[in-house]
């Protein structure tokens, strides 16, 4: 136990030295991770949140409430896997006594207390322009509400990692990656809260992981009502099938070839890039 | 008894078979035809604790492939592989604090940090506690003249002082096995030696046993009492570099400088004629004849210089390649 804390404790503190060099980079991905607000002037605009029952002040908070949570949940795992991969960076990893994954995850960590300034800044901006927009969560829904981010950050993590296992397999698995952004677009409440959505379609969403990954901690964290136990549930119930998958797929991948195949092209910087700006 | 055990190892890698252009895209697309090429086909060989061996071949010999999986990156197509009592391709944590791979066109030191975060990283990994790695780092950095080298970010060092902090990261956990992968690769002759010079001292500090790869055949006179010479993945030699040169080459290298000119022809009746340029001669003499035959042409010749020595290693084994065996 006090190796593994170790192991945490040097990994995180050298990736966060690592990020700080990029903070410039980091602060441009924060930038761009601002598709929640960009629907919140569409939504006010348009006016439909408040036919579906949402004041114009809870559809702020909510949005601004996406904008922080796909802040803190942003996962690039299948990307820099691929090419680490493809450029043979992977095989120092394996050949120690390590789970490699264990080093993605604390890249991912570190990278999101890399943010944590510029998320701040862009906050007061918006508070400054709009002061009415920001809701203060109570602590205890704070509480909540990080607690949720952190859990939805560990979902998309794991389904990214099982995504990633199939690299092994499929020669493109940051297109499958691809793939899911489209119902995680949708379904997860990015583009609209799942308040607006016809009944059928929101019982659908709340079927599948993706609401638990942005709508469950943005609504905690804007104060909105929710049903906190069964978003817990459904999180950890999610994160429990994944996590035996990714568990069992993991020495499969180790049987295949070294590396995946030579057609992947495109480095992993723009796919980093174009994931960020996507997902 | 051996620390590396190798019994008829094979590697056999599926790849897809199609025609360039057009046609044959449109063809792989619907019906897709493989083959499979044989990367390393039935290689033995044992090394015993405290050798070093040097694994010679042409590119694509299978020389990367056969140490991937004597380090469990690969699994065998066939055969068995044992290092240090364990099999390479179960990977387990025991079997990896026992050995390191360094290939000299990768690198896992933190590119944007100094080489010192990322000794620490491999100490935490490998369970070694903060002050034995600050002995063993200022130790490996002393053998590999390192100094504040190690806290300038790796980025910013020369490749010569990139690749002796890569080896000090790779040994830090001191590794009983050293598979080394073109360590060399793309350093100054000056950084090569340096390199060559602390293989050497670490192996006889702590009696490592190294298999090495180069192309450069430096590393291997300097390094490898022992090759091994792997041509389209079969083993073709193994055995000692002296008995190879032995073997190779049954004439003896004589360079001669003559004070006056001379023609070809001046030389017929004597053994192999290999160049004339000027005043500078170089012949091929059977081992048996050297003697006689230096004795004609000093008494026929007025020669100013004589220099007898056996051909360039790497001449032999290019040859050697060439014909695909041992003759």
């Amino acid at each position: 136990m006090r190796r593994a804390l170790r192991i945490a404790r040097v990994l995180l503190a050298s990736q966060y030295a690592y990020m700080l060099e990029y903070r410039a980079e980091i602060a441009l991905w924060a930038l761009s991770g601002v598709l929640p607000l960009i629907m919140l002037g569409v939504w006010q605009g348009s006016g439909g949140a408040v036919a579906a029952g949402l004041s114009p002040q809870q559809l702020s908070h909510y949005f601004i409430a996406a904008f922080v949570v796909r802040q803190f949940t942003v996962v690039w795992l299948i990307h820099v896997f691929e090419e680490d991969a493809l450029q043979g960076k992977l095989s120092p990893y394996l050949l120690q006594p390590l789970q490699p994954l264990w080093r993605y995850l604390a890249a991912h960590i570190a990278e999101q207390a890399t943010r944590i300034p510029f998320v701040a800044l862009m906050l007061a901006v918006l508070a400054l322009l709009q002061p009415t927009a920001l809701a203060l969560p109570s602590p205890g829904a704070l509480l909540l509400g990080l607690l949720a981010v952190g859990a939805a950050f560990a979902l998309r993590f794991l389904l990214q990692t099982v995504v990633t296992m199939l690299c092994f397999w499929s020669e493109r698995a940051a297109a499958l990656d691809r793939l899911l952004l489209i119902p995680y677009l949708f379904l997860s409440g990015l583009v609209a809260p799942l308040d607006t959505f016809p009944a059928p379609v929101k019982s659908f969403a709340l079927a599948t992981p993706f609401p638990y990954m942005l709508s469950f901690p943005a609504q905690l964290l804007a104060g909105m009502p929710v049903n906190a136990a069964a978003g817990f549930g459904a999180l950890a119930a999610w994160c429990a099938l994944l996590a035996p998958i990714a568990w069992l797929l993991w020495p499969c991948r180790k049987r295949r070839v070294s590396r995946p195949s030579r057609r992947i092209r495109l480095t992993g910087l723009l796919q980093r890039a174009g994931a960020l700006m996507g997902g | 008894m051996p620390i590396v055990s190798v019994d008829q190892l094979s590697r056999t890698y599926r790849v897809a078979d199609r025609q360039s252009g057009l046609r044959g895209s449109v063809e792989h697309l619907l019906r897709r035809r493989h083959r499979d090429v044989v990367a390393v086909d039935g290689v033995s060989f044992a090394v015993e604790p405290g050798e070093i061996v040097g694994f010679l071949g042409p590119n694509g010999a299978g020389k990367t492939t056969t140490l991937k999986m004597l380090t469990g990156l690969i699994h065998p197509s066939a055969g068995s592989v044992q290092v240090a009592g364990w099999v390479p391709a179960r990977r387990q944590p025991r079997f990896l604090e026992q050995i390191t791979l360094v290939m000299g066109n990768k690198q896992q030191l933190i590119w944007d940090l100094p080489a010192l975060d990322s000794f620490r990283v491999n100490a935490a990994v490998y369970g070694i506690d903060d002050s034995e790695a600050k002995r063993r780092i200022h130790e490996l950095a002393d053998m590999l003249e390192l100094g504040e080298e190690l806290s300038r970010p790796v980025r910013k060092l020369s490749l010569g002082q990139r690749m002796k902090a890569e080896l000090l990261a790779a040994l830090l956990h001191r590794p009983a096995v050293l598979f080394l992968d073109e360590p060399t690769l793309g350093l100054d002759v000056n950084a090569q030696a340096r390199v060559r010079d602390f293989l050497a001292d670490y192996n006889r500090r702590y009696g490592a046993t190294v298999l090495l790869t180069s192309h450069y055949m430096g590393d291997i006179t300097a390094l490898c009492p022992r090759v091994l010479l792997i041509h389209q993945g079969r083993l073709f030699y193994d055995g000692s570099l002296e008995g190879l040169t032995t073997r190779l080459a049954p004439q003896r290298e004589v360079r001669l400088e003559l004070r006056h000119l001379a023609t070809a022809e001046e030389f017929q009746g004597y053994s192999e004629l290999e160049s004339l340029q000027g005043h500078q001669v170089r012949l091929l003499i059977p081992r048996e004849q050297l003697t006689q035959q230096v004795g004609e042409l000093l008494s026929r010749f007025d020669v100013l210089d004589l220099e007898v020595g056996d051909p360039p290693v790497e001449e032999l084994i290019g040859r050697l390649f060439r014909q695909g065996s041992v003759a």
